[in-house]
């Protein structure tokens, strides 16, 4: 019969502990994935379960039709216009914030994060009151021949308005934590605006930007609300990727074609995602 | 500066994709939500006619969605050059709009109607809650299906041929109609917005024991869910499928000679024949005689029982009006 | 304008900031401020009688009831989600931890259109959940349940992405303090880690329940659009302006950006105390 020294005891107490608490990770983990399973992952098989269900052939048919294919097009060139132009903002936001103090700057960053906290049909409805044949500038407009809604133009200002702060979010906060040193140093050693930009800003940026400009083209893609009031919905010739979805899927057909256009997004999403994943460990991003 | 650049950009790019279609006439079809599919077969038929009456192509480009959303996206500028909807009142929108001519109802035969429908009903597989009229819609047991008549030309279709049930078989009680209506709602689990959302609510996703939508969609609806059947009311509501040019924009883009041939065509045997195909009625004599077994015998209210359609508006529709005491409690 | 900027000038040493901030200013009022004036405007414009009808009328007082109930449970579940989340992700190492952190951020990639179709058919009656759901007497498309899941899926990596850079920046020895000094697992969590990842936690809940109130395309597929039951205020603002009635849909718009920008505003408080919590730290 032996007692336990007062270390044994602690040692076991401590033995104990750590059992509970690899027990407590288990479950833990257990639970996270299986809460995943079910929220995340299940809708994500489910598209490509629905989109495949009349076999690759039915599918590949779904999403060559020329109004599935002109939706991808249209969507494509929505992204590829306003992807740059919101870097280009992104990148003007943060050296404006990050690198000069100015009255209202606090005022400036919390207009620029307006796009992502309202609805996006509240943009569709503020371009249309703003640009309507009926709205501010609709006279105006007409008076100049100039179409804005129910084209591409008014598509690409609403995804603008919706996709605006992702790259500014990014980028921002990077260059306020690097601060401003280097740059005023190189400043001093001679070099001009844009050679500081070039060769001491963006190297210490580009991920942050790059990052920035995936999401923003993530969302770009999927933009379904705002675009839904300005698009007039002409199968063929304003209707993106994402209304067309909601087209095939109100059709008197099986939803193969619906979620086979679904698929091709939610594929876009997922590369997004895998490019992001890279970005993450190259910019040390949290 | 590359915000301009990429902006001029997207100038070329907008300039780029509207060029090739310059080569050919091009109209757009402006339409209610479940035309698409009959638009889809007519319009490939009309291109042919017109390539050889005219000598030229034509794209007829379409667009559908709710029929008052879509009169409310001309308004604000969407390019159509014809109309084709469901409602009347959602082409006086566009007179009032200074869009469309207000001797609109002439300008093509049968008060600008080139073919009509009439709300049925789609039930279950051997109708289990035995629903044949518009009485058997407000038991406590029946769940009807149909849209939200606010935002459907259809489902006002729907709502206005109830209330003419009602009135009628109440000996014009308007009291007892209005009664009879707000039951009718109260008894609608899910209100879509569109009318084809309200048949895959139906026969998709199995809501409710009876849909009301427009018979040329019942036939539709049947032919692609094996099981649902399709039941004609004894009495139901003679539904117009009003067309109109949208002159503003024709004589703008230079197509007042193709949309005007194009809803005239509307109206020619060859039309008529794709437009019956699709369990539309059509006006056209002879092949309204061709496809007479296709349709059953229905007595058909029109709306100047309910006074016609000014009268209807507000009466019924605009702020405050019956619909608005029935539907938002 | 540019006698304030000469103003200033001289005391910068970096150049741009004309240019910078010119094109900021620029691209802001064009793109968001314009608009929003329009909407603002628009909605002003009708009148306090008429705003006051608008607003207290039954079926907009239902929306925004629905709509600030389902958000709220969306946001409370995805509450007590994301810091499961985000404590697993920072504190195990297990296989398949990489994949699992990858797919915090699906919600934000996927298309919310996409979302909605995805959801609702899944809970549809034929679907792999609604058949189970529907056979224990569960409805959940077109039902309030329906739209508190697309808010939640929407909203997900809101709160995992604010309170797991907290958690991993987390000094352990704090942690390793508490338990030597006898305090259990729960009393550690409750008073050491909790405090610490507060701020986030709730900023990144705040940020959540106004992307949920906000959201559309996921929504509008499950929600079944019945007013006064399932019908959420920006669907309804849609509905307004399907129906021609501007007035009304603006009106509810504004609604909708007045409690956006007051939980925008919440969030920004408590984002400045977690980064000066985070300050403090180190």
């Amino acid at each position: 019969m032996t007692v336990m020294t007062a270390q044994e005891q602690v040692a076991a107490g401590r033995h104990a502990a750590m059992a509970g608490e690899r027990r407590t990770a288990r479950v833990l983990i257990a639970l996270a994935l299986v809460t995943t399973a079910f929220l995340i992952l299940a809708p994500l098989v489910y598209i490509f379960w629905r989109a495949f269900a009349e076999g690759t052939s039915g599918y590949w048919a779904a999403i060559t039709t020329p109004e599935t294919l002109h939706a991808i097009w249209l969507t494509v060139i929505v992204t590829v216009v306003v992807v740059p132009v919101n870097v280009a903002f992104g990148i003007a936001v943060a050296w404006a914030i990050a690198r000069f103090r100015f009255p209202g700057r606090g005022l400036l960053m919390t207009i620029v994060e307006i796009p992502f906290s309202i609805s996006p049909i509240i943009a569709g409805i503020s371009y249309l009151l703003l640009y309507g044949r009926q709205g501010f500038l609709g006279p105006f407009l007409r008076e100049h021949d100039i179409t804005i809604l129910f084209a591409l133009p008014g598509i690409i200002l609403v995804t603008l308005f919706v996709t605006a702060p992702f790259v500014a979010r990014e980028v921002l906060p990077l260059m306020l934590a690097k601060g401003s040193e280097q740059e005023e140093a190189a400043v001093t050693l001679g070099a001009r605006g844009w050679q500081v930009f070039r060769y001491v800003t963006l190297p210490g940026i580009r991920w942050a930007l790059l990052y920035g400009a995936v999401l923003c083209a993530a969302r770009a893609v999927g933009e379904f609300g705002g675009v839904s009031v300005v698009s007039g919905r002409v199968a063929g010739q304003t209707n993106t990727l994402p209304l067309q979805i909601e087209l095939l899927y109100n059709e008197m057909s099986t939803s193969v074609a619906a979620f086979a256009a679904a698929s091709t997004l939610t594929m876009i999403a997922i590369v997004a995602l895998i490019a992001k994943t890279l970005l993450d460990s190259r910019s040390g991003h949290g | 500066m590359s915000l301009i650049s990429s902006l001029r950009t997207a100038a070329a790019v907008a300039v780029l994709a509207a060029a090739p279609a310059l080569a050919q006439d091009k109209i757009l079809n402006v339409s209610y939500d479940i035309g698409r599919e009959l638009f889809e077969a007519l319009n490939p038929v009309f291109a042919k006619t017109w390539k050889e009456t005219s000598g030229r192509d034509v794209t007829v480009d379409q667009s559908h969605g709710g029929s008052s959303a879509q009169a409310r996206a001309i308004l604000e500028g969407l390019n159509a050059d014809v109309v084709t909807f469901n409602q009347e009142t959602d082409i006086d929108v566009l007179v009032d709009g200074g869009l469309v001519d207000a001797d609109w109802r002439n300008a093509f035969p049968n008060g600008a109607s080139p073919y009509y429908s009439l709300p049925a009903f789609v039930v279950r597989e051997g109708n289990p809650k035995g629903i044949k009229d518009w009485s058997d819609l407000v038991r406590d047991d029946v769940q009807p299906v149909f849209a939200n008549p606010r935002t459907s030309g259809n489902a006002r279709y729907t709502y206005l041929a109830a209330y003419a049930f009602a009135l009628e078989a109440n000996g014009g009680d308007e009291a007892k109609a209005t009664e009879f209506v707000k039951k009718l709602l109260s008894n609608v689990p899910v209100f879509d917005t569109g009318a084809r959302a309200s048949s895959q609510t139906f026969a998709e996703r199995n809501i409710g024991d009876v849909l009301i939508t427009f018979e040329a969609e019942t036939a539709g609806i049947v032919a692609q869910y094996p099981g649902l059947e399709r039941v004609t009311p004894a009495t139901s509501l003679f539904a117009a499928f009003p067309v109109a040019l949208v002159r503003e924009n024709a004589e703008k883009n230079g197509t007042v000679e193709v949309a005007t041939a194009y809803l005239n065509w509307l109206y020619t045997p060859e039309a008529q024949r794709v437009l019956a195909a699709k369990n539309f009625r059509v006006t056209d004599k002879d092949v309204a005689a061709e496809v007479a077994a296709q349709f059953p015998e229905v007595k058909l209210l029109t709306v100047d029982v309910l006074g016609g359609w000014a009268e209807i508006k507000a009466k019924h529709f605009d702020e405050g009006g019956i619909l608005d005491q029935v539907f938002e409690n | 304008m540019t006698v304030a900027l000469a103003r200033i000038r001289p005391k910068r040493v970096l150049p741009g900031f004309a240019l910078s901030l010119g094109t900021t200013l620029l691209y802001v009022s064009v793109i968001i401020l314009i608009p929003i004036i329009a909407l603002m405007i628009s909605g002003a414009g009708i009148g306090w009688d008429r705003f006051v009808r608008i607003v207290t009328s039954t079926r907009t007082l239902d929306a925004l009831r629905v709509t600030v109930t389902a958000a709220a449970i969306a946001t409370v579940i995805n509450a007590f989600y994301g810091l499961l989340m985000a404590w697993v992700l920072t504190r195990y190492e297990f296989r398949g931890r990489a994949l699992l952190d990858a797919m915090m951020d699906i919600p934000f990639a996927l298309p919310t259109a996409v979302a909605g179709l995805a959801l609702t058919s899944l809970f549809a009656s034929t679907g792999w959940f609604g058949g189970p759901l529907e056979a224990a007497g569960i409805q959940v498309v077109y039902a309030l349940p329906g739209i508190i899941i697309a808010m939640t899926f929407t909203s997900v990596p809101f709160v995992v992405r604010a309170v797991q850079p907290v958690l991993e920046d987390l000094d352990p020895a704090l942690e390793e303090a508490a338990k030597t000094l006898g305090a259990t697992p729960w009393q550690t969590f409750s008073k050491v880690i909790l405090p610490a990842i507060l701020p986030a936690w709730l900023g990144g809940c705040t940020v959540s329940m106004a992307r949920s109130m906000g959201e559309f395309g996921a929504v509008v597929f499950i929600a079944g659009n019945l007013p006064g039951k399932t019908e959420i205020a920006s669907l309804l603002a849609f509905i307004r302006l399907q129906e021609y009635d501007y007035r009304g849909a603006s009106v509810i718009a504004l609604i909708l950006l007045v409690f956006a920008l007051l939980l925008l505003l919440v969030s920004n408080l408590f984002q400045i105390r977690a980064a000066r919590y985070r300050e403090g730290g180190k």
